[in-house]
């Protein structure tokens, strides 16, 4: 039996939408339900985050082939686990909508995420509650705007240099 | 394999324990914005007691410090000479290569990605091409596959004799420099033969090579199975019997394996730690369930096994080109599906299709069917994948690369704190981070 079918089981009452697609397991879990279901996955054996990132769907709402009673959203937190023991990876896709972008930080489930996340709010605005550290990592500190949103046309920002502080 | 063999192989060691890495109070990461940490350079209070240490001050190291290997800049707090909580700042060869890499076509994207790794470009094109083939739903030429295969172990190779060559340097063994460089060239020098470039190649596409390997080309790799393996026995007495060198790298730097699975590190990081893990063996992709290797794991998880098992990996590598050599298959180097291969030269004077497509593939490029997909594959610092995402347009919707580098990058506060400052940089240079891939 697959990990991500064990914790399909666990949620009998809310049950998480799955798919496979080129037999690559995926999860839908709701924004509620997101850190649990993390939880019980990391009790299955899936020991490491591999990767964190997010999809801006601005201009690509009707996707197709999200689960009936997945509700699309803006933004997609797409979260990769690997279970080494059964050699299986499982993905996450969490609908965060473009009015509230905040999801729960999995620091503490795995700290690994912490400059993922970090990247994520850097490059698209998604905030991490509970983040330990939750500031940019790839551009300037002072830097406005999170260029990997699709309403962040490309060559529009001047380059910014960081101004040297008089203190330093 | 079966599926017993497989429990067996990766029977776990005692993982120890990470609670090192998971704290948020009394963690060695040093949280704090670069301006509060300018404010405070010079009297940081104890993170405990919050009392001023006069010994205690927050140094800056790099992003142009020799050591740090290209822009990696490091906020370290110092009690004299130890170093204590400490912060990587990355971002300063940040260019935005994945909102690039919405922008250019599917067939012009591994001429972005290349630009990643650039010490071991092929890699990069070769997720990428691997994800947009799965969302193609083509199937590869049998040679293509293996000509793949031989270019990414030839890659590793020049990519970990890189390793050797500016791990040695930083540690103060400067004729390794020099060995280390001039093996590499000889490696990259197959490479310009075959791509025309030694590095960013652009030659892993997808639907195939870009080009079939040149006449002769099994002297050429023959000559590199000749003349490596004595060098890397060079090597061996240079640096593995200085007792200088070992002093320099042993309990340095010391990970658990449950703390490299706790922060996602892979690759030799991971290994070195004694978790016996390597994607090539455990998920494999192309045909390296074809071929006969050893994944090289370390004991301790110190510094030096993370040198000790890339040395090693260039042998296993090398024995993979070798096998390569005998069992590479005949056949078409791309696949022949016109939808996405342009038609050879001659075909477009003859037919009209061969014309349009022709035209289509460059103007406007080919359509990929709507989907998600993500592919790994093991570079030689780890996992490296590829998150594409099509609305079925030409473009990628998003091209998102999880860089290994950007990953193990993570582990170092928690290897340097407590040690000298001069172990820092035999802690940063055994990582080996390539950092065109951390800020991508």
């Amino acid at each position: 039996m697959s990990g991500t079918d064990v914790v399909a089981e666990a949620h009998e009452d809310a049950p998480v939408a799955s798919t496979a697609l080129f037999g690559q397991a995926v999860l839908y879990p709701g924004r509620d339900a997101y850190l649990a279901t993390v939880e019980s996955l990391r009790a299955e054996g899936y020991r490491t985050a591999t990767d964190l990132t997010v999809v801006d769907y601005l201009t690509h709402p009707g996707r197709s082939g999200l689960p009936e009673g997945v509700q699309p959203e803006r933004f997609e937190v797409v979260v990769g686990l690997f279970d080494h023991a059964r050699r299986e990876r499982v993905r996450l896709r969490i609908q965060v909508p473009a009015d509230d972008p905040t999801v729960p930080s999995l620091f503490d489930l795995f700290p690994g995420t912490e400059a993922m996340e970090r990247e994520a709010w850097d490059l698209f605005g998604v905030s991490f509650e509970g983040h330990p550290d939750h500031s940019r990592i790839l551009l300037p500190e002072d830097w406005v705007g999170h260029p990997l949103r699709k309403d962040e046309g490309i060559g529009a920002i001047p380059v910014q240099f960081k101004a040297a502080s008089e203190r330093r | 394999m079966s599926a017993e063999e497989v429990t067996v192989a990766t029977a776990p060691v005692d993982l120890g324990d990470d609670v090192r890495v998971r704290r948020r109070a009394g963690s060695a990461v040093l949280r704090m914005t670069e301006v509060k940490a300018a404010d405070m350079a010079h009297a940081p209070r104890d993170p405990v007691t919050g009392e001023q240490a006069d010994e205690r001050m927050i140094l800056n190291m790099g992003p142009a410090h020799p050591s740090t290997h290209g822009v990696l800049r490091l906020l370290l707090e110092m009690e004299g000479e130890t170093v204590l909580r400490s912060k990587p700042i990355i971002g300063y060869l940040h260019t935005g290569m994945e909102k690039t890499g919405e922008n250019l076509t599917f067939l012009q994207g591994p001429t972005n990605v290349t630009r990643m790794d650039y010490a071991s470009p092929l890699f990069s094109e070769l997720v990428f091409s691997l994800a947009t083939e799965q969302l193609l739903g083509i199937e590869l030429p049998e040679r293509a596959t293996w000509i793949r295969m031989l270019m990414c172990e030839l890659n590793r190779v020049a990519s970990h004799l890189l390793f050797q060559a500016t791990n040695g340097m930083d540690l103060g063994a400067v004729s390794m420099m020099i060995y280390g460089w001039r093996e590499r060239e000889e490696v990259l020098r197959f490479f310009e033969k075959v791509t025309g470039l030694r590095m960013n190649h652009n030659y892993i596409r997808p639907g195939g090579v870009a080009a079939d390997l040149p006449d002769g080309w099994q002297d050429d790799v023959r000559h590199l199975l000749d003349i490596i393996p004595p060098r890397l026995d060079e090597y061996e007495v240079l640096l593995n019997n200085q007792p200088i060198f070992r002093a320099r790298l042993q309990g340095v730097g010391v990970l658990e394996p449950a703390e490299a699975l706790a922060l996602s590190a892979t690759g030799p990081i991971l290994r070195a730690t004694g978790y016996d893990w390597d994607l090539r063996r455990d998920e494999p992709y192309l045909a390296y369930d074809r071929v006969d290797f050893d994944v090289v794991v370390g004991t301790c998880g110190d510094a030096f096994d993370r040198f000790a098992v890339r040395l090693e990996e260039i042998r296993q590598s090398l024995h993979i080109v070798e096998q390569i050599l005998d069992l590479l298959p005949g056949g078409d180097y791309r696949t022949q599906d016109k939808k996405v291969t342009p038609p050879p030269r001659a075909r477009i004077d003859e037919s009209m299709e061969a014309l349009i497509h022709h035209f289509k593939i460059f103007t406007e490029g080919f359509h990929v069917p709507e989907g998600e997909v993500y592919r790994a594959v093991e570079s030689p610092r780890g996992e490296l994948g590829c998150y594409l995402v099509s609305d079925g347009g030409p473009k990628p919707y998003r091209m998102h690369i999880r860089g290994p580098s950007f990953a193990n990058l993570q582990t170092l506060p928690h290897l340097m704190y407590g040690r000298l400052v001069a172990d820092a940089v035999a802690v940063i240079s055994s990582v080996d981070p390539i950092m065109g891939e951390v800020d991508r």
